[in-house]
C-alpha cells in the first residue's frame, strides 16, 4: 500500500508549490515569487533580450485613420511618419508603453498616492502625502477642464491613450515588464487621467518644494525672530545677474499688490510657539531641481545662425525620465526628448525652431492656517462668519491588508493639508489649507503641442501663453535668426514675502491679490548682448513690480558662470556650446576660495590641515573628475559654514533652514567684525570670523584625513554620482560615475541628480542637433538598450541626432529597423 | 526504456504548457504527475525522471538566453536575489527549482500506480 507516501508526497509538492508561488519576506524587502519569477517561460529570463534583437514589426490597430511608418535609428530612436497627426499620438502611446511601460504605471502611481496597493503598508506616508497636496484633485479638474473646452487637446490625449493601451492589450502575460515580475504586479488599463497625474507630479517636482520649505522658514523666524531672520535670509543677492539684464525698464504693473496693514503683527512678526517638525514630511523634492538653457543670436556663432541649448537638471533615474523621439506629420516635422506618458515632444526642435525650458523657482504655493468649529471639520471661520467645507475621500489600497480613507476637508483656499488626522509631530493640532497654482485648472501639454508646430517666434508666444504650472523659463531660437526667452506661468502677484511663512487664514487679508498677466512676465527677444540664458536664477533685478518669493529658491552661480562664458565667446560653433554645457568651472569657489585665505590662520594651522588648505590653493577651479583640490574646498566651506551657523540654529530641536553660502560669502567679503561670527556660547570671549573659519579647516581635515585613508579625495570617487532605477535598487543602477561638476556648475552633476537630458541645435538650414540623456530607449534591465548613453553622457560626449525627411532616413545607414502600423481592413 | 520516454516527455509536455502564458508557472505539476501515472516505473526511477525532464529544460532555456542576451540581465538578478552575480549560479538555480519540483510532481504520481497495483 502506497497510501501514505502518495500523501506525503503530494503534500510536500503542493506545500512546495505554494512557497515558491508566494512573495516571501527576506529582511525588509519581499522577494518575487520565486517559481514564478526563475521560470524561464514566464518570469524574468523572458526580458533577457537578445543582443541582436530585431525591432521589425508589423501592428494592426482599428483606432487609426490611415498608415504609419516608424523606422527606428541604431541608437533605439523611433522616428514616427504619420500622415493623421492624433495616429501620430496613437503611435508615440504605443511605443511609450512598448519601451516604457512599467515605468508610466509606477510614475502615475507615486503621483496619486497608489504605492501601497502594490508595495504595503510601508508606503502609506508618502502616499497620504501626495493624497492630501491634492495630486489627484489637480489632475481631475485639468482632465475636466480639457473635456469641457479643448476637444482638440482631448483627441490628442486619448489618442495616446488609445496608443498606450493597444500596447497593454496585446502584451502577454510572460512578456510583461520585468519589474512587474520583481514586484509582482500587472499593468492596468492607461487613463488620460494619469497623463494628468503626470503632469501634476512634474509641477509637484518643480514647484513642491514649498510644502517643506514654507514650513521650515515659518520655523526658523520663529527661533530667530523676523529681524535675524531676515539677514540670515536676505532677499538682497549683491551678485545676482539675473536672466533679463539688469538695469531693463519695466513697465508699470497693472497689479498692485498690497501688503495689509496688520500683516507685521499678524504674519511677519508674528512668532508662534508651536513649530512645524518637517522632518516627517516624507519626501519633498531635490533643492537642485533646475536646469540651464541659453540661445546665441547669429551675431555671436561663426555660421551666422542661432544655436539653442537646453540641459534639464533632474533626479537621474533608470528608466529614464525622458524618451527621444521624431514626429513628423503633414502638419510639423519635430524631434527631441518626450515624457512617456504624455504625447507631444517637450524640449526639441522642428523644422523652423528650437525651444528649452529651465525652473522659474517662483513661489506659486502658501500655506493658509484654518480654524475649524469643530472637529468634524465641517465648518471653518472665515471673515467673521463659519463657512462650510466639502469633503473630499481618498481611498488608499494598501495590499495585504485594509483600505485607508483620507477625508480632506476643502477649503476655498484647497484642501487641508495637515489637521487632527494628518499632523507632523509638533504641530500641535493647526490646520493649514493648500492653495497652489497647481490645482487650478492647467491646459495641460497644449503649450508643447503648439511648441511642436510653431514656425516663428509669434507662435512660440502664443503656445506658452496657455502654461500655468510649472512656471518656466522658455528659451527659443528660430531659424530666421530670433532668440528669445520668456518666464511664464500662472505667477502670483506678491507683496515683499507673502507667502513665505504660514499665512493666516481668517479672512481676505492675507489672499492672493491676482495673478501676473502674462504680458507682464519676464521677458527678452533679441538682445544686443547677442544671448538669452536662464539657469534658475532670479528673473529680474528689484525693480521688478513684483515680489518674485524667497531667495533661497533662486541658485545664483550657475547663471553667473552662464553668462560669464556666453559674454566672452564669438565665432561660437555647435561644439563649443557641448563645451560649455559640459564645463566644470566653478564660479563659486572662484570667489569664496580667497575669501576663505583671507581669514585662515595658517600659523595656528596642523601639518595636515596645511596641506589640505595647500591642495585647495593649487587646484585649478575646475570640478573635473580627479580634482582633490574641489573635495578639499567643499568639506572646508561646509565645515567653515557649519562652525559659523551651528550655535545660532543648533538649539533649535527641530531642523531648520540653512542660509543659503552667498549669505557668508558676502559677509566675509564685506567685514571681518561680523556679529553673527561670534560663537554665543562662549560668554567670555568674542569669536570673529577668522577664529571661526581657521577651526573650521581643522574640523575639515579629520573628515579629509578619513576620505584621503579610503582613497576617495578625488571629486568623482568622493561625489560618487549614480543614475538610480525607480526603486533605488543597486543592482539595476549604474552606481560610481566617472564624472565631474556640482552644484554651482554648469555641468550640474551632484550625487544622483544633474542634467537629464543635453542639447545642443545649430539652427542651420538642415539643422545640426547633438543630445543625449543619461539612460538609454529601453526600461528594459535586460535589454542592451537600457543604459547604452550613460558612459557617453559622463564623458561629456554627444550624439548627432538623426532628423531627416522620411525619405532620406529610409536611406540612412543608421536606420536599422522598420515598424509599420496598419488600419485593420487595409 | 519507460524511464528515457518519461524524462523526454515530462521536458516535452513542460515546454508545451509553458508556451500559454495565461496557464500558471507550475502547470508542468500537473503534466509529470500524469506522466508518472501513465507510465509506471519505480519511485525513484520516477523523480529523476521528472526531474531531470523539467530541470534540463530549464537549465537550457536558461542558458540558450542568457546567452543570447550576453548575461546582461542574469548579471543583475544574481545580484538581487542575491548570488553575488553569478548568472551561472543563477542558471544553477533555476534548474534546480524545476527538477525539485518536476521530481516530487512524478513522485506524487508514481505513488498513484504503486498505490492501485
Amino acid at each position: 500500500m502506497r497510501l501514505l507516501p502518495l500523501i506525503a508526497s503530494a503534500i510536500v509538492t503542493t506545500a512546495l508549490v505554494f512557497t515558491l508561488n508566494i512573495q516571501l519576506k527576506i529582511g525588509n524587502a519581499k522577494a518575487p515569487r520565486l517559481g514564478y519569477f526563475l521560470s524561464p517561460q514566464h518570469g524574468f529570463w523572458k526580458n533577457a533580450e537578445k543582443t541582436d534583437a530585431n525591432f521589425d514589426a508589423s501592428i494592426v490597430a482599428n483606432e487609426l485613420q490611415g498608415n504609419v511608418d516608424v523606422y527606428v535609428d541604431d541608437r533605439l530612436v523611433p522616428h514616427i511618419y504619420a500622415d493623421h497627426d492624433q495616429d501620430a499620438y496613437f503611435v508615440q502611446g504605443y511605443l511609450h508603453a512598448k519601451f516604457r511601460l512599467w515605468q508610466m504605471d509606477f510614475e502615475t502611481r507615486v503621483a496619486s498616492g497608489r504605492l501601497s496597493e502594490i508595495a504595503g503598508a510601508d508606503k502609506l506616508p508618502i502616499d497620504r502625502m501626495f493624497r492630501r497636496l491634492g495630486m489627484v484633485y489637480g489632475a481631475e479638474k485639468t482632465e475636466a477642464n480639457i473635456n469641457e473646452t479643448n476637444p482638440n487637446m482631448k483627441a490628442t490625449v486619448d489618442a495616446y491613450t488609445a496608443g498606450v493601451n493597444a500596447y497593454i492589450k496585446q502584451l502577454d502575460p510572460a512578456d510583461l515588464p520585468f519589474e512587474f515580475k520583481l514586484m509582482n504586479y500587472a499593468p492596468e488599463d492607461w487613463t488620460p487621467k494619469k497623463t494628468y497625474l503626470f503632469l501634476m507630479f512634474m509641477s509637484y517636482d518643480l514647484t513642491g518644494r514649498s510644502a517643506s520649505v514654507d514650513l521650515q522658514m515659518t520655523n526658523t523666524r520663529d527661533y530667530l525672530g523676523y529681524d535675524l531672520f531676515d539677514k540670515l535670509y536676505t532677499n538682497n543677492q549683491d551678485s545676482l545677474d539675473p536672466i533679463i539684464p539688469k538695469g531693463t525698464v519695466y513697465e508699470k504693473s497693472s497689479i498692485v499688490p498690497v501688503k495689509p496693514l496688520n500683516a507685521d503683527s499678524a504674519y511677519l512678526l508674528k512668532a508662534n510657539s508651536v513649530t512645524f517638525n518637517t522632518v516627517d514630511m516624507p519626501e519633498a523634492p531635490d533643492k537642485n531641481n533646475g536646469s540651464n538653457n541659453w540661445a546665441v543670436a547669429g551675431s555671436k556663432t561663426k555660421s551666422g545662425r542661432p544655436i539653442l541649448c537646453s540641459d534639464p537638471h533632474l533626479g537621474l533615474n533608470l528608466p529614464s525620465l525622458w524618451y527621444e523621439m521624431q514626429i513628423t506629420t503633414p502638419t510639423h516635422s519635430t524631434y527631441g526628448a518626450s515624457f512617456p506618458g504624455s504625447p507631444a515632444v517637450i524640449i526639441g526642435f522642428n523644422d523652423s525652431l528650437a525651444w528649452g525650458v529651465t525652473n522659474a523657482g517662483r513661489d506659486v504655493f502658501d500655506y493658509y492656517e484654518i480654524k475649524f468649529k469643530d472637529t468634524t471639520e465641517n465648518e471653518y471661520w472665515f471673515n467673521g462668519a463659519w463657512k462650510a467645507t466639502t469633503k473630499r475621500k481618498e481611498v488608499i489600497k494598501v495590499k495585504d491588508s485594509l483600505d485607508v480613507v483620507e477625508e480632506i476637508a476643502m477649503t476655498h483656499w484647497g484642501p487641508t493639508m495637515f489637521d487632527a488626522h494628518y499632523q507632523n509631530t509638533q504641530s500641535n493640532g493647526r490646520n493649514l489649507a493648500v492653495q497652489w497654482t497647481a490645482h487650478n485648472t492647467s491646459t495641460g501639454v497644449e503649450t508643447f503641442y503648439l511648441l511642436n508646430r510653431a514656425k516663428n517666434y509669434d507662435d512660440y508666444l502664443h503656445a506658452i501663453s496657455l502654461w500655468t504650472c510649472p512656471g518656466q523659463n522658455f528659451v527659443l531660437a528660430t531659424k530666421s535668426g530670433d532668440i528669445a526667452i520668456k518666464q511664464q506661468g500662472s505667477f502670483v502677484a506678491r507683496w515683499e514675502r507673502q507667502g513665505d511663512f504660514i499665512m493666516p487664514g481668517e479672512d481676505t487679508s492675507f489672499q492672493w491679490q491676482g495673478i501676473i498677466p502674462t504680458n507682464e512676465n519676464p521677458m527678452i527677444k533679441n538682445p544686443e548682448r547677442g544671448f538669452v540664458s536662464s539657469a534658475n536664477q532670479k528673473s529680474t533685478d528689484p525693480s521688478y513690480p513684483y515680489y518674485l518669493g524667497a531667495a533661497s529658491a533662486f541658485p545664483l552661480y550657475r547663471g553667473i558662470s552662464v553668462n560669464m562664458h556666453l559674454n566672452n565667446m564669438f565665432q561660437i560653433t555647435a561644439e563649443d556650446m557641448q563645451k560649455l554645457q559640459t564645463d566644470n568651472y566653478n564660479v563659486f569657489a572662484a570667489t569664496a576660495r580667497p575669501a576663505l585665505m583671507k581669514y585662515i590662520q595658517l600659523d595656528k594651522l596642523s601639518i595636515d590641515a596645511k596641506r589640505m588648505v595647500t591642495e585647495m590653493t593649487n587646484w585649478d577651479l575646475y570640478n573635473s573628475v580627479n580634482a582633490k583640490g574641489i573635495t578639499c574646498f567643499k568639506i572646508i566651506w561646509d565645515s567653515v559654514e557649519q562652525a559659523v551657523w551651528s550655535d545660532e540654529l543648533a538649539g533649535s530641536a527641530i531642523p531648520l533652514l540653512k542660509p543659503e553660502a552667498y549669505v557668508l560669502l558676502d559677509q566675509m567679503l564685506k567685514d571681518t567684525n561680523w556679529s553673527i561670527a561670534d560663537d554665543i556660547n562662549t560668554k567670555d570671549k568674542v569669536e570673529d570670523l577668522k577664529t571661526q573659519v581657521t577651526l573650521g579647516v581643522e574640523k575639515a581635515t579629520e573628515k579629509l584625513l578619513a576620505l584621503e585613508k579610503e582613497n576617495k579625495l578625488e571629486w568623482a570617487l568622493f561625489k560618487a554620482t549614480r543614475v538610480l532605477h525607480l526603486t533605488k535598487t543597486p543592482a539595476l543602477s549604474r552606481m560610481d560615475l566617472p564624472i565631474g561638476g556640482g552644484v554651482n556648475i554648469i555641468n550640474a552633476t551632484t550625487e544622483n541628480h544633474g542634467p537629464s537630458w543635453r542639447m545642443v541645435v545649430h539652427l542651420t538650414d538642415e539643422i545640426e542637433a547633438y543630445g543625449l540623456y543619461p539612460g538609454g530607449q529601453s526600461g528594459n534591465p535586460g535589454s542592451p538598450y537600457y543604459d547604452t548613453f550613460v558612459n557617453y553622457w559622463a564623458e561629456g560626449k554627444y550624439y548627432r541626432l538623426l532628423f531627416l525627411s522620411k525619405e532620406k532616413l529610409k536611406q540612412s545607414e543608421r536606420t536599422k529597423w522598420h515598424m509599420q502600423f496598419q488600419k485593420s481592413n487595409s | 526504456m519507460k524511464y528515457i520516454v518519461s524524462i523526454f516527455l515530462s521536458g516535452l509536455l513542460t515546454y508545451a504548457v509553458g508556451i500559454y502564458g495565461d496557464l500558471p508557472w507550475w502547470s508542468f505539476v500537473i503534466t509529470n504527475f500524469i506522466i508518472a501515472i501513465a507510465l509506471p516505473i519505480k519511485p525513484a526511477q520516477a523523480f529523476t525522471a521528472g526531474a531531470l525532464g523539467v530541470g534540463s529544460l530549464w537549465a537550457g532555456l536558461a542558458f540558450g538566453i542568457d546567452m543570447a542576451n550576453n548575461h546582461i540581465l542574469s548579471t543583475k538578478v544574481a545580484k538581487i536575489l542575491p548570488m553575488g552575480g553569478s548568472y551561472l549560479l543563477l542558471i544553477f538555480a533555476t534548474a534546480s527549482i524545476g527538477a525539485l519540483l518536476g521530481g516530487l510532481a512524478s513522485l506524487t504520481g508514481s505513488f498513484v500506480r504503486a498505490h492501485k497495483s
